[in-house]
């Protein structure tokens, strides 16, 4: 199975939530009107220019491990390693928010508009993470007992080199996503990685690995209890 | 004086058209560019960066109070020129080559230029020897690196290499930030300073050169 998916930018754009906590507010408190008028502007710009579009492609366990592999770069041992194997279905993805975005990030900075460019920035990022959920989400369908997760590369000890290889399987370059030699994806505002389906318990996994001390905020956690209870 | 003071809290407030035209005011009624500078613009933008340290006020704030900065130094800029007023120094920035992220580059420029330096931003995707010829070209006393991705760090101890290379280490000091990029790495490859976020960032480049801030 491969599929190319396209969302209305209304569909993609991301919780307030999300946006604020990534300018630095913490979670629960209400911004000031001031802070919430620079996030609707943001927003409705998002819903201007935003382009949200994804590549999945669905890949057997051998030939993810061949992915997965990579560079031989990865941690001597990460969470996927203990994840993937008991995976009931794997797939890659690669989406993105569109290039305009970025442009338009670039733009407001350059005219001394940094309040407004660091808000679109933030919601552009909130924005690209939230479409790996969705996609997740749309790979588990309706099955109350199996939950699917993204991983992606640079994250968790998969070294980011490892983009080489899921590009070259998925060729994602069909929906406008190049990858540089320094496995920098752009448009910037996109995600990577493998879908993971299976029952909610393989997914969990405790921080304690090396990489994890050097995690600023442990997104994983949130992630997994939202989705797995735990 | 109160005029200094309301420029000061007009930038806290992040007003920025009320801050251009506090400082035409004050220009006009021959208050020194000097003492504008340091004692309305630059106390403002202190003032906001503790409250942010302090967690009272959040990144957006402190950006739109650098905006309200900017609109102060768009009026002041020909008249600092003018009457000699030294920056608080001159700092060379950008991304490391092959990386393209500059988010976390352009706050830090805007901090410091909040907070008095002249700032040369050579953008991203920049080569180990271009920010060094910078440094040398402008007489910079701090080249900052940022990297956003670990493949791309390596690009930072190529530049405090050529630094040291060309004799310069003695003049111009290293900081590195990024998300990837850490105080370990910083030691590791011999940089002066690390800055954990922007505003960090500045404090650190005021220590490296020895600012009064």
């Amino acid at each position: 199975m491969r599929e190319r998916i396209a969302w209305a930018a209304a569909e993609s754009a991301p919780a307030r939530a999300e946006a604020l906590r990534l300018q630095g507010l913490p979670s629960g408190q209400a911004p000031s009107s001031r802070i919430g008028a620079l996030l609707d502007a943001a927003l409705a710009e998002y819903l201007q220019a935003a382009e949200p579009r994804a590549l999945v492609g669905e890949i057997g366990r051998e030939d993810f491990a061949e992915v997965y592999g990579g560079e031989g770069r990865n941690a001597p041992a990460t969470p996927l390693d203990a994840v993937y194997p008991k995976a009931e279905r794997l797939a890659l993805f690669v989406a993105t928010v569109g290039e305009p975005l970025t442009r338009r990030i670039r733009d407001l900075f350059g005219q001394h508009h940094p309040a407004p460019a660091a808000m679109l920035d933030a919601v552009a990022s909130a924005a690209a993470d939230g479409l790996a959920e969705r996609l997740a989400a749309r790979f588990a369908g309706d099955d109350d007992g199996t939950r699917a997760l993204a991983y992606s590369p640079g994250y968790c000890g998969w070294h980011v080199s490892g983009q080489r290889r899921l590009f070259a399987r998925l060729r994602p370059e069909e929906i406008g996503v190049t990858l540089n030699a320094s496995f920098l994806m752009q448009p910037l505002k996109s995600v990577s990685g493998v879908l993971v389906l299976g029952p909610g318990r393989i997914h969990r996994f405790a921080p304690d690995y090396p990489f994890c001390g050097e995690c600023a905020d442990r997104p994983c956690r949130a992630r997994i209890a939202a989705a797995v209870g735990g | 004086m109160s005029l200094l003071t309301d420029i000061a809290a007009a930038l806290e407030r992040g007003e920025d058209e009320r801050v251009g035209e506090l400082v035409r005011v004050a220009l006009a009624q021959s208050v020194s560019p000097p003492a504008i500078l340091n004692d309305g613009l630059i106390a403002g933008m202190g003032a906001v960066g503790e409250r942010f340290r302090q967690r009272e006020i959040f990144l957006p704030d402190v950006l739109l109070a650098a905006r309200a900065m900017y609109a102060g130094l768009e009026v002041i800029q020909p008249r600092l020129a003018g009457a000699g007023v030294p920056a608080a120094g001159r700092v060379v920035i950008g991304t490391v080559h092959g990386d393209l992220h500059d988010i976390g580059k352009n706050l830090v420029g805007i901090l410091l230029k909040g907070a008095g330096f002249e700032v040369v931003d050579l953008g991203s995707d920049v080569p180990a020897e271009r920010f060094v010829d910078a440094a040398a070209e402008h007489g910079a006393a701090v080249i900052g690196l940022s990297a956003l991705l670990t493949t791309t760090m390596p690009v930072m101890k190529d530049v405090v290499g050529l630094v040291r290379e060309r004799g310069l280490g003695g003049r111009v000091k290293v900081i590195v930030g990024g998300a990837p990029v850490s105080e370990a790495w910083a030691r590791e490859i011999g940089a002066d300073a690390y800055g954990y976020d922007a505003a960090n960032a500045v404090e650190r480049v005021r220590a490296l050169v020895g600012a009064r801030g």
